[in-house]
């Protein structure tokens, strides 16, 4: 590998895309050609974001499908961007992951050559161009769409941002969710949620939606007691992302599932 | 038809070292240290936003003196080359050793086929699981490359600086004593430096994945006491 060197008129910038399609055009071609419709391919389900009192949460469960088969019980679908955000994704895993790590390599990229980080909106804005992107891939059915929640320093407020298949994203006021039994959590935080939210209701009510959408949609893994495989909650505050341990995680449910028990059978 | 004069491939490379040597020697001089915890960058720059140190990578750095405009674009090709490589490949395959190597090409390069020599002199630091394996690499103007172990010194006035630095260098040292000793060592007997005159940034085995973090004028000031 040689060293990257363009004359000043012709330098990518900080776009690492747009330096990757310079120095590696291969590893930027993201089109697969023709793929059926029918190929099965592993798919991540439910996650979902909702701000609280000190910024936002965001939750994943850990299943991964191909088909009606269960293709991975321990993914993880809930990554942080940078510091100040966290990027959450639903929808055929390859792609998905790829995304992000193209997304965690774009906005460290920014920061370092510009010297200064992107705002919350410029990260929003790039993640929908590279959804917008791969919009040939969600036309053969290989569809991504990621939910995106940071801090926004500048406000000194936690946003959420949704995306649709064409790349458009839409700043969500108070919390939403995606992915198979994204209709399913979503309804379960729009119950429980109210403004101020603490850190610790935050958790609570982001439990209890995955809880919800596990246990009406197939697709979406609920928590595995017996091999001791949770969902992946973070937060992101003014303190930067911060996964909540998995022995908390695995204490909100014990309580959750202690709390049901002997309850109605529906 | 008019015949060049010959001038002797000797005499052109002492020109173009000279040229290069007084260019560096005209901006101000720069220090780095390993300590017990990590490695210690300290530059004397008045400038708040046009940065002398900065991050590469997780675990590398880069500091440069000389013309800004000249070593600034070698700082954004080491970026751009690590982060490449590290998407490419894997994180933890992006190591100081090879980026050193490139940078000493590249300066090689230029000292011996262009018009005008690199007016810089560059550091590239790799932060190690410890002590012993953390890497300073010293590259000169034209493309020697230096191991360090202990310390580096780059700009003008390197031998005074080294003196002071090796005078107060105490292996396991910790940051603050090796702060005090990097200004001091920059400053000399007649000068003092403060918080404001200074750059200072750490690459920190406490930070994590990113070990690059900048002191500010605050936390230097305690830090000087």
């Amino acid at each position: 590998m040689a060293l990257p060197l363009f004359p000043p008129g012709d330098d990518p910038g900080p776009s690492f895309a747009a330096l990757l399609r310079r120095t590696d055009p291969q590893a930027a071609a993201t089109r697969f050609g023709d793929v059926a419709p029918a190929m099965t391919v592993r798919h991540g389900t439910t996650v979902a974001a909702m701000r609280y009192a000190e910024g936002v949460i965001m939750a994943g469960d850990r299943r991964a499908t191909e088909g009606h088969l269960i293709a991975h019980r321990g993914m993880e679908k809930v990554f942080p961007a940078d510091r100040y955000s966290a990027v959450a994704i639903a929808g055929a895993a390859g792609p998905a992951i790829e995304m992000v790590k193209l997304f965690q390599t774009q906005v460290e990229h920014y920061e370092k050559v510009e010297g200064v980080a992107l705002s919350l909106e410029g990260k929003a804005n790039q993640l929908g161009q590279m959804v917008r992107e791969h919009l040939p891939m969600a036309m053969q059915g290989l569809v991504v769409v990621p939910l995106y929640a940071g801090y926004d320093l500048r406000r000194g407020a936690g946003r959420i941002y949704t995306y649709d298949v064409t790349g458009g994203h839409y700043e969500e006021a108070d919390h939403a969710a995606t992915g198979s039994g994204g209709r399913d959590a979503r309804t379960t935080i729009k119950l429980g949620w109210r403004p101020g939210l603490s850190r610790d209701e935050a958790i609570e009510l982001a439990v209890r939606a995955l809880y919800e959408a596990a246990d009406e949609d197939s697709a979406t893994g609920g928590p595995d007691l017996v091999r001791g495989i949770y969902p992946v909650v973070a937060t992101v505050t003014a303190e930067g992302y911060d996964r909540v341990t998995e022995a908390e995680v695995a204490e909100r449910f014990a309580s959750l599932i202690e709390g049901r028990q002997g309850g109605p059978s529906l | 038809m008019t015949m060049p004069y010959y001038v002797a491939p000797e005499q052109v490379m002492k020109d173009r070292a000279e040229y290069a040597q007084k260019g560096i020697a005209r901006g101000r001089s720069l220090a780095a240290s390993i300590y017990d915890t990590g490695i210690l960058i300290v530059a004397e720059n008045p400038s708040r936003s046009l940065h002398k140190v900065s991050e590469i990578y997780d675990r590398i750095a880069f500091a440069g003196v000389g013309k800004y405009n000249e070593f600034d674009q070698l700082r954004r090709s080491g970026v751009q080359h690590a982060d490449v490589k590290g998407y490419q490949f894997s994180r933890e395959d992006v190591d100081a050793r090879s980026l050193a190597n490139l940078y000493a090409q590249f300066l090689g390069n230029v000292f011996t086929h262009e018009m005008k020599p690199l007016e810089v002199e560059i550091l590239v630091a790799e932060l190690g699981e410890d002590q012993a394996s953390d890497q300073l690499y010293h590259i000169a103007y034209e493309g020697t490359i230096t191991d360090e172990d202990r310390f580096a010194v780059l700009g003008g006035e390197t031998e005074t600086i080294t003196e002071r630095m090796a005078a107060s260098y105490v292996d396991g040292w910790g940051l603050d004593d090796a702060l005090k000793a990097a200004v001091g060592a920059l400053a000399g007997p007649e000068r003092t430096l403060g918080a404001g005159d200074l750059e200072v940034a750490v690459l920190a085995r406490a930070n994590g994945r990113r070990a690059f973090r900048r002191l500010d004028s605050v936390e230097l000031a305690r830090r000087l006491g």
